[in-house]
């Protein structure tokens, strides 16, 4: 962030030449963020203990005696958790960026168009209505269930937005806004009905939709979260050229010889899954898919090819910050996550508005 | 030969294109013209691709582009829309390359775009601080890369290349439309400006109200009868030597 004031302060843009070094930059951040995740807690726990305890487990060993407590925090409490942020992170800081790509507008992210709140709706009727159904027959399939119900719900959101905001190839920014505005609400509203038929410790367990946390990280979520988040990547790995010639307009993007449809759909999907599994492991967490993709456009460019990349590595490594910050500011209790992106992200964001509306409405 | 043959187009129940045909012919400029509402957007958007006909086919080497995957097509053939606001930061080259494979040899490419249309200074700057004008020539510097990409000197359409231009960047984007048809491009455009399309085209293709009310060279099209007849004007065509020219001061409505 101080690169990013330093560039802004002087008017211009730090670009690297190359786009490695970029790259490079995101993933250091990646690495800081992942040793301080599994470091920092009410247990400290040195570096190089963490990088021994890793490197056993990848051994299929598990260190005994005194370390065995280490051991399991390391392993069993904060790298699910850790890999969970990342993941998480990453998604929502992508499927940010091409949201904002599709739209053709900066503004555009599934918290604040109503996208997430369409996947938390799809998510807690499945836990209050279709979870005890499913979970009648089998555990596992309820616990499956969610995050696919969750990526319906954020891909039903996302046509809809797109299908009421976009005519004849044109994407209305405004409509985008208000359709998505009135969308969340609407989501939001459902979702309050469904919590009525909840039951006391779903009703607990809900409280967490509202300002998201990692806090019920397992390896089952990670897992539950990771073939979304693969499928958003690989979509992410086909677009970067076509968002760059969206950038023109559709019917230009059509000229140079993207498929606008089909890069449409694709995208719609990628977002679903990312904004979907995001919000059915960890709820809804706000501005990192705003801020991210923003923060790399100001240091990089605004090039979709690096631009993607950079935003998931960034925004895995910054949710894992606010992460260690929820967990550790009121200790032994623990922040809502969606508090702290919100307190951080908000204010930088309204800043950058201030110093960049021409840039961002010119 | 990239042509569009017997086109009819309706929108909004009203009949934008009548059986109206124009033909882009490799190494010859060919010029739209025609008065407001005569259909020349319309039938400029149906042969770039963006508009499907209700009748009548669009073919490119004698393949209807119905057909043609939106990769290929753009290997054949370039598109300068009228003004182009480009959605996020991006600087003139990476504008200038969007849509082509990027590398040593883009970059060399993007350089050359921008020498032909006189922005070589503006490589690093932001597109959107740039002035109208030099936005339009930045669009079609990348036209050119699109075609020095593709397959074969190519077919370069142009929607009103000359709107937001002075005087001097007119004649600039002329001359280039002119190297281009000597290059082997078959260039297409619209014009408003009938002096300046007195000067570019090999031949002009006057559009009224759906249909080409004239075809042929500015000599046979640009006579006192024929702008009476498309602009419902008395004017008084001059000579200046070989190239037919309209003074608005000679017009009456």
């Amino acid at each position: 962030m101080t690169d990013a004031a330093l560039a802004m302060t002087a008017g211009t843009r730090w670009r690297p030449r190359r786009a490695g070094l970029a790259l490079g930059a995101c993933l250091l951040l990646v690495a800081a963020a992942f040793i301080a995740s599994l470091a920092i807690g009410p247990v400290t726990i040195a570096p190089g203990r963490i990088l021994e305890i890793l490197g056993a487990a990848l051994h299929g060993e598990r260190t005994t005696g005194a370390a065995l407590r280490e051991t399991i925090i390391v392993l069993d409490v904060r790298l699910p958790r850790t890999l969970l942020g990342l993941l998480v992170g990453g998604g929502i800081a992508l499927a940010g960026a091409i949201t904002q790509g599709i739209f053709r507008n900066p503004l555009a992210d599934p918290g604040l168009i109503g996208i997430s709140s369409g996947a938390a709706l799809a998510a807690a009727t499945w836990i209050v209505l279709g979870g005890s159904l499913a979970a009648a027959l089998t555990p596992a399939l309820a616990d499956a269930g969610l995050p696919l119900m969750a990526f319906t719900g954020a891909l039903v959101a996302t046509v809809a937005l797109y299908l009421i905001s976009t005519r004849d190839g044109r994407t209305s920014v405004a409509t985008m806004l208000f359709a998505g505005i009135a969308l969340g609400a609407l989501a939001a509203a459902g979702t309050g009905m469904v919590v009525f038929a909840a039951s006391d410790q779903q009703l607990r367990d809900f409280t967490f939709w509202t300002f998201g946390s990692l806090g019920g990280a397992t390896w089952q979520k990670v897992l539950a979260a990771l073939p979304f988040m693969l499928l958003l990547a690989l979509i992410a790995m086909r677009l970067g050229r076509a968002l760059d010639a969206l950038a023109l307009g559709e019917a230009e993007a059509f000229h140079v010889g993207i498929d606008v449809q089909r890069t449409k759909w694709l995208a719609i999907v990628g977002i679903a899954a990312g904004a979907g599994a995001s919000v059915a492991v960890a709820g809804v967490i706000g501005f990192v898919g705003l801020v991210v993709p923003h923060l790399i456009r100001i240091l990089f460019g605004p090039g979709h090819r690096l631009l993607l990349p950079c935003a998931a590595l960034l925004g895995g490594a910054l949710l894992l910050g606010a992460d260690v910050v929820a967990r550790t500011a009121v200790s032994p209790a623990e922040l809502p996550l969606g508090v702290v992106t919100a307190g951080i992200g908000a204010p930088f964001f309204l800043w950058l508005l201030l110093r960049r509306r021409a840039a961002l409405f010119g | 030969m990239y042509r569009a043959d017997d086109i009819t187009f309706d929108a909004a129940g009203r009949r934008l294109l009548d059986g109206a045909t124009a033909v882009a012919v490799p190494g010859r400029v060919t010029v739209l013209i025609g008065p407001n509402g005569a259909g020349k957007s319309t039938l400029f958007k149906v042969l770039a691709g963006e508009l499907r006909p209700r009748h009548g086919r669009v073919t490119l080497a004698g393949a209807d582009i119905v057909g043609v995957p939106p990769a290929r097509l753009a290997r054949l053939r370039a598109v300068l829309p009228q003004s182009v606001h480009v959605a996020f930061p991006f600087s003139v080259a990476e504008v200038v390359g969007i849509g082509v494979a990027d590398g040593r040899h883009g970059q060399a490419r993007v350089e050359r775009a921008l020498a032909r249309v006189e922005l070589s200074g503006l490589m690093g700057a932001a597109y959107d601080r740039l002035s109208g004008g030099e936005k339009q020539r930045v669009q079609l510097a990348r036209t050119l890369v699109q075609l020095e990409a593709g397959d074969g000197p190519g077919y370069l359409l142009l929607d009103e290349p000359t709107a937001s231009l002075d005087l001097a960047q007119q004649l600039l984007v002329l001359r280039l439309m002119r190297e281009l048809a000597e290059e082997g491009v078959g260039v297409l455009a619209v014009l408003h400006d009938l002096n300046l399309a007195a000067m570019a085209a090999d031949e002009i293709v006057a559009l009224k109200g759906g249909r080409v009310a004239a075809r042929g060279t500015p000599a046979d099209v640009l006579t006192n009868a024929r702008i009476a007849e498309l602009y419902g004007i008395t004017a008084r065509i001059g000579w200046a030597p070989s190239t037919p020219f309209l003074l608005p001061q000679s017009a009456q409505r």
